[in-house]
């Protein structure tokens, strides 16, 4: 009996292990590098001729830099709905998801910062938020929930890795000398004893109390950096909540990728199975369905009115230069997912990974929405401002820096996925261990 | 009070008699013996001044001593700004016809690159069947800043002399008070401003707002320096129409150079609103309301399109 529970433990271990990258890894990998040189050498640029060689301008002050950080701060948040809501939840199916979620949110965090200082006219004076940060502006409020969010998710990352960790360093075959180096460096004082175990299970249970507020502070934050300005399509008390909704719900659609290309790129069937992608489908319906409903209650009382000062807006929006994105993003991003998820058929794993995609390009595209227009549509008419300032269409530099920093992200997850298993390995002994006792 | 005027009426004087030892010189050092030693020997060479009085008199130059330079203001005095001072400005809509000299003279001052303007016109009209007018903006010096809340390293403050100014050595570039300006005053330094040479290499100054520099925001100071020295800003000496009135809240008197009005009076009488006012940001410019008009909207409308010509 033992035997052949130690020899499907062996090979359950042998399953999730890190795996080397194949062809298309490695081709994925270069691809990333190469984007994210791009997105450098734009930056180079920046950092010598200044913000020129955006297409920002007086109007149009901010653009698809906030955007992407917008962006970033609302997939990050997937790592508390996965981990810790569902964990507190009790939701067990939930449970080898766990790692792609908290990765996802640990690179997405990081990009959401590093974005936001290529979004500096000086950068190089960053160390002044620390030495005169004034704690009036939301700025201030932002540095400080997102340094603590992503501490909390690296901790959350690290905690359960833990266990994986030493099974790691035993299976010294399966990686390179330098990374066991590196593993005995984060993870060799784990020796998995009563103690360790007990004190890691109450540290992930803080952790999960604790970052569910932090990550509805971060997006709630990011949508005051908005709300708490006097524009038309900004000053709105639905912005908050509003933006947590999008949040989950990108997030939620950014996982259903990652479980996809994970599933197929290392033969996960097992331990990924389509009722994950079933469950998940669920979620993003609902999360989709909430969404559009905070879009709802955005939108249609200013429309009703159509107050002087939000008319221009509305109209670029609805019907104006802006409305075959906007109408894009709310069809792709919300409506064809919730058709397509609704029915059994559309929650397996192929039209589940296409929706997430939907999901993921609508969520990036309604980012783009909430900055620009409303930047366009001042209360004083544009005016004494060279023609070009009128407009606003990304600058070659920015769709490097932007698409620089999501490969970037993915990079990130790439390169954790490299070295750390993706499925929690420990747990899932623990799991097969506890039904084969049933 | 009275302290400050008689310390202002000296100040004046040190000002006139330096402005006459510059209009009588024409080498710098060696035409100030005096300030070597104590004793003076007449040169000969006399030079008329203007006197307190109004008088015109003269001196010999050797009695003329160079009156220095004000110390340069260290930045905290150029955050706390002039005690007892409060600053307003009433824009008299009835006079402009966008001649936009205001923002010649603002720009030529503050070395504004082309496509920056800290004073803007507008061609407003209020709804379908109401008069256009011209509306010149400078930045409102609001009581209560929306950009000055949000600035996340006090780079832009409140002074109490209710200047709002810009401290372009703090500013991170962030732009949120570019978001958070109602007004849309606010200008960003997308590149390195072409300025001359030495203007470029002096210390940056809060009140001059002077050298702009790359990757900060800048905007209308009220020209706190000129203010400082008791003098108007540029854009409301270079109004041919004096469209634009300054002075002290304080003291109940605005001037465009020429008039002087009680603040309070001409706000009463002329029905004087604020830009915005549900806002509450309660800003330190006035406008008059443009009835019985100097000019008919279309000769702005002439001035617009001889502008774009030109």
């Amino acid at each position: 009996m033992e035997n052949i529970q130690s020899t499907a433990e062996e090979h359950t271990i042998r399953d999730l292990l890190p795996q080397k990258f194949g062809k298309w890894g490695k081709r994925f990998t270069v691809f990333l590098v190469l984007v994210c040189l791009l997105g450098a050498y734009a930056y180079y640029r920046q950092l010598r001729y200044g913000l020129v060689v955006t297409a920002m301008r007086d109007y149009a002050s901010w653009g698809i830099y906030i955007s992407n950080f917008v962006f970033f701060v609302a997939i990050s948040l997937v790592g508390s709905l996965i981990t810790a809501v569902f964990r507190l939840l009790n939701v067990g199916w939930s449970k080898p998801l766990t790692r792609i979620a908290e990765v996802i949110a640990v690179a997405a965090i990081i990009f959401a910062a590093l974005i936001i200082i290529v979004d500096m006219g000086r950068p190089e004076r960053f160390y002044h938020l620390f030495l005169y940060g004034r704690v009036q502006s939301p700025i201030i409020w932002d540095v400080i929930v997102i340094t603590t969010y992503f501490f909390i998710s690296l901790l959350l990352l690290y905690y359960p890795l833990l266990p994986d960790l030493k099974i790691l360093l035993r299976f010294k075959e399966r990686s390179s000398p330098g990374l066991q180096k590196f593993y005995r460096f984060i993870g060799s004082f784990w020796k998995g004893t009563r103690e360790q175990v007990r004190l890691s299970d109450r540290a992930i249970s803080i952790l999960c109390v604790t970052i569910v507020p932090v990550a509805f502070s971060i997006h709630t934050v990011t949508s005051w950096l908005f709300a708490t300005t006097y524009r038309p399509g900004w000053d709105s008390t639905n912005f908050g909540a509003y933006f947590i909704a999008g949040a989950f719900l990108v997030g939620a659609g950014s996982v259903t990728i990652a479980m996809y290309v994970f599933r197929k790129a290392y033969h996960l069937e097992k331990y990924i199975t389509d009722d994950h992608f079933d469950k998940m489908g669920k979620i993003v319906v609902l999360l989709a369905l909430v969404y559009l409903y905070f879009n709802l209650n955005e939108f249609l009382t200013p429309v009703f009115k159509m107050k002087k000062s939000e008319a221009g807006y509305l109209r670029d929006l609805l019907t104006g230069d802006f409305s075959g994105v906007f109408w894009f993003a709310i069809l792709t991003g919300m409506i064809l997912p919730i058709i397509v998820l609704l029915f059994r058929k559309g929650r397996r794993p192929l039209p589940v990974f296409i929706v997430g995609i939907m999901v993921v390009v609508g969520a990036w595209l309604k980012r783009y929405l909430i900055v620009t227009p409303t930047l366009l549509n001042p209360f004083l008419p544009m005016r004494n401002v060279p023609e070009s300032y009128h407009r606003y269409f990304p600058s070659w530099e920015e769709w490097a820096i932007a698409f620089g920093s999501l490969a970037g992200c993915l990079l990130v997850i790439t390169l954790l996925v490299r070295i750390f298993p993706i499925i929690p390995i420990q747990e899932t002994l623990t799991e097969q261990y506890e039904a084969v006792e049933k | 009070m009275e302290q400050d005027k008689s310390t202002r009426r000296e100040f004046m004087l040190t000002a006139l008699l330096a402005a006459g030892a510059a209009a009588g010189c024409h080498s710098g050092e060696s035409a100030f013996p005096a300030a070597a030693g104590s004793e003076v020997q007449p040169s000969g060479k006399k030079v008329k001044l203007l006197s307190v009085d109004g008088e015109i008199v003269e001196v010999d130059q050797a009695f003329l001593k160079p009156v220095p330079h004000l110390p340069p203001l260290s930045n905290t005095e150029e955050r706390l700004g002039i005690p007892g001072k409060k600053f307003v400005m009433v824009i008299d809509l009835s006079r402009c016809k966008n001649l936009r000299k205001c923002q010649e003279a603002c720009n030529h001052a503050h070395e504004l690159n082309p496509g920056q303007n800290w004073v803007k016109v507008y061609p407003m009209q209020d709804a379908e069947h109401t008069a256009p007018y011209w509306e010149p903006t400078t930045c409102m010096h609001c009581d209560e800043p929306p950009c000055v809340k949000v600035c996340p390293v006090d780079a832009t403050f409140k002074r109490q002399d209710g200047i709002v100014l810009i401290d372009s050595d703090r500013c991170i570039g962030c732009r949120f008070c570019m978001a958070a300006c109602p007004y849309s005053t606010r200008v960003f330094n997308w590149s390195a401003p072409e300025i001359p040479a030495e203007k470029a290499k002096q210390p940056y100054s809060c009140e001059t707002s002077m050298p702009q520099k790359k990757g900060t925001v800048g905007k209308c100071d009220f020209c706190a320096d000129m203010t400082r020295k008791g003098e108007l800003p540029h854009c409301v000496t270079a109004c041919p129409n004096g469209t634009f009135l300054f002075g002290d809240m304080n003291e109940d008197t605005v001037t465009n150079g020429s008039e002087t009005f009680r603040f309070s009076d001409l706000i009463r009488d002329k029905a004087g609103y604020r830009l915005m006012e549900d806002l509450g940001t309660k800003p330190s410019v006035y406008y008059l309301p443009p009835v019985d008009r100097n000019f008919p909207f279309q000769s702005g409308e002439e001035e617009d399109s001889i502008q774009k010509k030109s």
